[in-house]
């Protein structure tokens, strides 16, 4: 059992080595740094002027170099300006280079500058990040429950008229992405011309315009303005673990061991509660973990639409804005993530079914 | 005249769209009289749920083919006056022979949202199953071997597909679809060239440096040179595997692929045909590459699973004993028997990938601004979302319908696979 897990840590490492480097190579080529030497500098440098910018700031020299440094593996750059004010990747311009540590890159916990944001990368990352977190919370709140509950009522029972139903509603909301949801939902239940909101109100049920809100925002959590984010990327979510679910109970179900327990005489909400239900949610589960990163893609999709300010919505402010290390801060902790929930979809499967024995 | 009621707006949409049921109708009863002769497509006919999928989806296949005749309006034209209008508003100052009504509103920048919708359709159906169809050649000139062979090459291969799949899609889409990628040039031979070479070399209009020393590519230039690639090397082996004992006969045929794939190949990959007939827009390039990029491995995994599965069959170790060579064994005896699974995926997979280029439009890295793909209309439409919905609502609704007879398709068909 180590010995898997510490050969899954290493291949992880080494597939964060290899993807970090990509970002940051895709991220630093010459035109960006160009782009940012304009904005930073001003947009009327010329050409000698941007390449000695972007030699002044510690961009010039081999990416593999810049790697090292941007990671805290290789001393970080130093040099003096043609004014004599002396510059580092480790200390303000202008301060004694003597002072400050040699190394700074993401392990010492420097993250950089975010040119967006006008400060550091890290508190910044850290502040979306939680807010995304809520709404994390909040997706897995409703999408796991029902999709299981959907999968194993449509998998109870092959065939069945429940069966079929519930099998169309999966089928539905896996074709139907986030932002189509998003879109459909917004002027179902938050258009003040279109769908529910002008009959409620014409009604006088709800006392705005509007039902729900068509924008949410990390600082006034409330029912309202919470429930068509959550649902759009919930939806999504649902119809894939239930159609996982649905098919793991019915192979479960037709199982020697439940067809003894029937013949016993158990009945049959004992025997799906107390004898499917178990080996029916382990497929599930690796479903559930793997999901992970698609979540992150609705994340991103959902927060863009309905302009609420976390992970999602930095990442595509970081991209649009050129923001180099703000953007190479997401995905880090993309990476993370969905590496993180490989191993652990992985080792829980091994946990879960005994059945499986590693060599 | 007067503006339409919603009823009369779907009279005159369903009118409109004459010539695509007149095409389905054909279609529907062409196959089901000769079902029995047609294998698993006539099969299809028995499944409700598959026949319910295929027909969506080829109600959308006729739509863009015959895009021309149900468009209203020009997709790109703005009209004065038109500006947000709501569904079956009278085009105001119609002249002759213009259409008189704008069946489903009008968007954002004055323009029809159904004939939008309509060519949408199209720029779609161009793209998707083209790089699907792409992909699963990746992927399966890969997967195939790996998971024959496992060893060193299954080991390797399976961690860079794991790598690509580690990756978030729309970090990946932010770094690979932008117009900087596009015109940045990697030249293959800096290190031996000195640093005003190289930045003679990096103007665009320099032609005063050595050429070949100056020869560079740009990244999604060079992930075409791989990725297009193989569908040649996958022809080109399975005729031979077939045809070898027969030189003349494999001569004539493999010699056919490569003149004619080679020729598609420089014409799409570097957009250097020589005789113009191949090429493909940079930006257009960029996207699809992206998403074959994104799909094939997850294809290389399917494939792999399906022959490590296979290869325990006894009619391999026949064909082994037989003395027959492993591309024979590969594609000509494990791969017709992986049909049926990869059939089903492949559908699934189109319906993924309308998906994934609706993404790219959304998030406005589609292939040109004003194009009416879903992706980018659904994009445009939700900047006014609040008050005028129909611009994003009716793409939106067009996509869903799309992949979701895909996927019923792909229900359908994998239901009546199972069956023989």
């Amino acid at each position: 059992m180590l010995i898997f897990v510490a050969r899954r840590l290493g291949l992880m490492l080494l597939s964060a080595l290899v993807l970090t480097f990509v970002v940051f190579y895709l991220t630093n080529l010459p035109p960006n740094l160009e782009k940012l030497a304009r904005s930073e500098g001003s947009v009327r440098m010329t050409d000698e002027a941007v390449a000695q910018w972007i030699i002044d700031n510690g961009y010039g020299g081999s990416v593999i170099g810049r790697y090292g440094q941007w990671l805290g593996v290789v001393p970080g750059w130093s040099n003096v300006d043609e004014k004599g004010v002396p510059r580092g990747r480790c200390f303000a311009a202008g301060s004694d280079p003597a002072l400050a540590p040699s190394y700074c890159g993401i392990l010492q916990g420097d993250w950089g500058y975010s040119t967006y944001f006008r400060g550091p990368v890290l508190p910044n990352l850290g502040e979306k990040l939680g807010a995304t977190g809520v709404l994390m919370l909040w997706v897995m709140i409703v999408m796991i429950p029902t999709s299981l509950l959907i999968g194993i009522l449509a998998g109870m029972r092959e065939g069945s008229r429940t069966d079929r139903v519930l099998s169309t509603f999966s089928i539905a909301t896996t074709a139907t992405p986030e932002y189509v949801s998003g879109v459909v939902l917004v002027a179902l239940l938050a258009s003040p011309v279109t769908g529910l909101s002008p009959l409620l109100s014409e009604w006088g049920v709800i006392d705005g315009k509007i039902l729900f809100q068509g924008a949410a925002s990390p600082d006034r959590i409330t029912f309202w303005s919470f429930t068509l984010p959550v649902l759009t990327i919930a939806l999504y979510g649902i119809g894939y673990i239930a159609r996982m679910t649905r098919a793991s109970m019915t192979e479960v179900m037709t199982a020697q061991y439940i067809r003894t327990a029937r013949l016993k005489g158990v009945g049959f909400r004992q025997v799906v509660l107390r004898h499917a239900l178990r080996n029916a949610l382990i497929a599930p589960f690796t479903v559930i973990m793997l999901q992970f990163p698609w979540l992150l893609n609705g994340v991103v999709i959902v927060e863009t639409l309905f302009n609420y300010k976390g992970f999602g919505w930095t990442l595509v402010v970081a991209a649009g804005n050129n923001d180099i290390n703000l953007l190479l801060g997401c995905s880090v902790v993309a990476v993370f993530v969905v590496l993180v929930t490989q191993l652990i979809s992985d080792i829980g499967y091994v946990f879960l079914n005994p059945r499986i024995r590693l060599s | 005249m007067e503006d339409l009621s919603y009823s009369a707006i779907l009279i005159r949409i369903l009118i409109q769209l004459v010539p695509v049921w007149i095409a389905l109708a054909v279609t529907f009863a062409v196959s089901i009289g000769f079902k029995r002769r047609l294998g698993l497509y006539g099969k299809l006919f028995d499944s409700p749920v598959g026949m319910i999928g295929f027909g969506m989806v080829m109600f959308w296949v006729f739509t863009a083919l015959l895009a021309d005749m149900v468009v209203t309006f020009d997709p790109y034209a703005p009209f004065s006056g038109m500006k947000n209008v709501p569904l079956g508003t009278v085009l105001v100052g119609a002249s002759e022979g213009d259409y008189s009504h704008f069946l489903l509103g009008g968007d954002n920048l004055a323009r029809d949202v159904f004939s939008r919708m309509v060519m949408g359709a199209r720029s779609v159906l161009s793209i998707a199953p083209a790089a699907t169809a792409f992909a699963f050649m990746v992927g399966i000139t890969l997967g195939v071997p790996a998971g024959y062979f496992g060893g060193r090459f299954d080991t390797g291969l399976s961690f860079v597909a794991n790598l690509v799949l580690a990756f978030p899609v729309i970090l990946l889409f932010y770094l690979l679809v932008t117009p900087e990628i596009v015109d940045h040039r990697i030249l293959f031979f800096s290190a031996f060239l000195s640093d005003a070479a190289e930045l003679a070399c990096k103007a665009e209009d320099s032609v005063t440096a050595d050429t070949f020393a100056c020869f560079g590519l740009s990244i999604p230039t060079m992930l075409a040179a791989v990725l297009f690639i193989f569908p040649i090397i996958f022809i080109s082996i399975l005729l031979n595997a077939r045809f070898f004992t027969n030189p003349m006969k494999r001569n004539l045929y493999v010699g056919i692929v490569l003149v004619i794939g080679l020729w598609a190949y420089s014409g799409l990959a570097f957009n250097m045909d020589p005789l113009g007939v191949w090429s493909m827009e940079p930006n257009l390039l960029n996207v699809f590459v992206s998403v074959v990029f994104v799909n094939a491995p997850t294809v290389f995994r399917i494939v792999r699973g399906i022959v490590m599965d296979l290869k325990a069959r006894d009619y391999v170790a026949a064909g082994q004993t037989r003395g027959e060579g492993p591309w024979y064994i590969m594609l000509w005896e494990i791969l017709p028997n992986a049909r049926g699974p990869l059939i089903v995926d492949f559908c699934l997979r189109i319906g993924y990938t309308t998906i994934l280029l609706g993404t790219l439009g959304f998030f406005g890295l589609g292939v040109a601004p004003d194009s009416p793909d879903w992706g980018s209309t659904i994009d445009e439409g939700r900047k006014t979302l609040n008050m005028f919905p129909h611009a994003a609502v009716v793409p939106a609704l067009a996509l869903m319908s799309l992949v979701l007879g895909l996927n019923l398709l792909a229900d359908g068909l994998r239901e009546e696979s199972l069956r023989d």
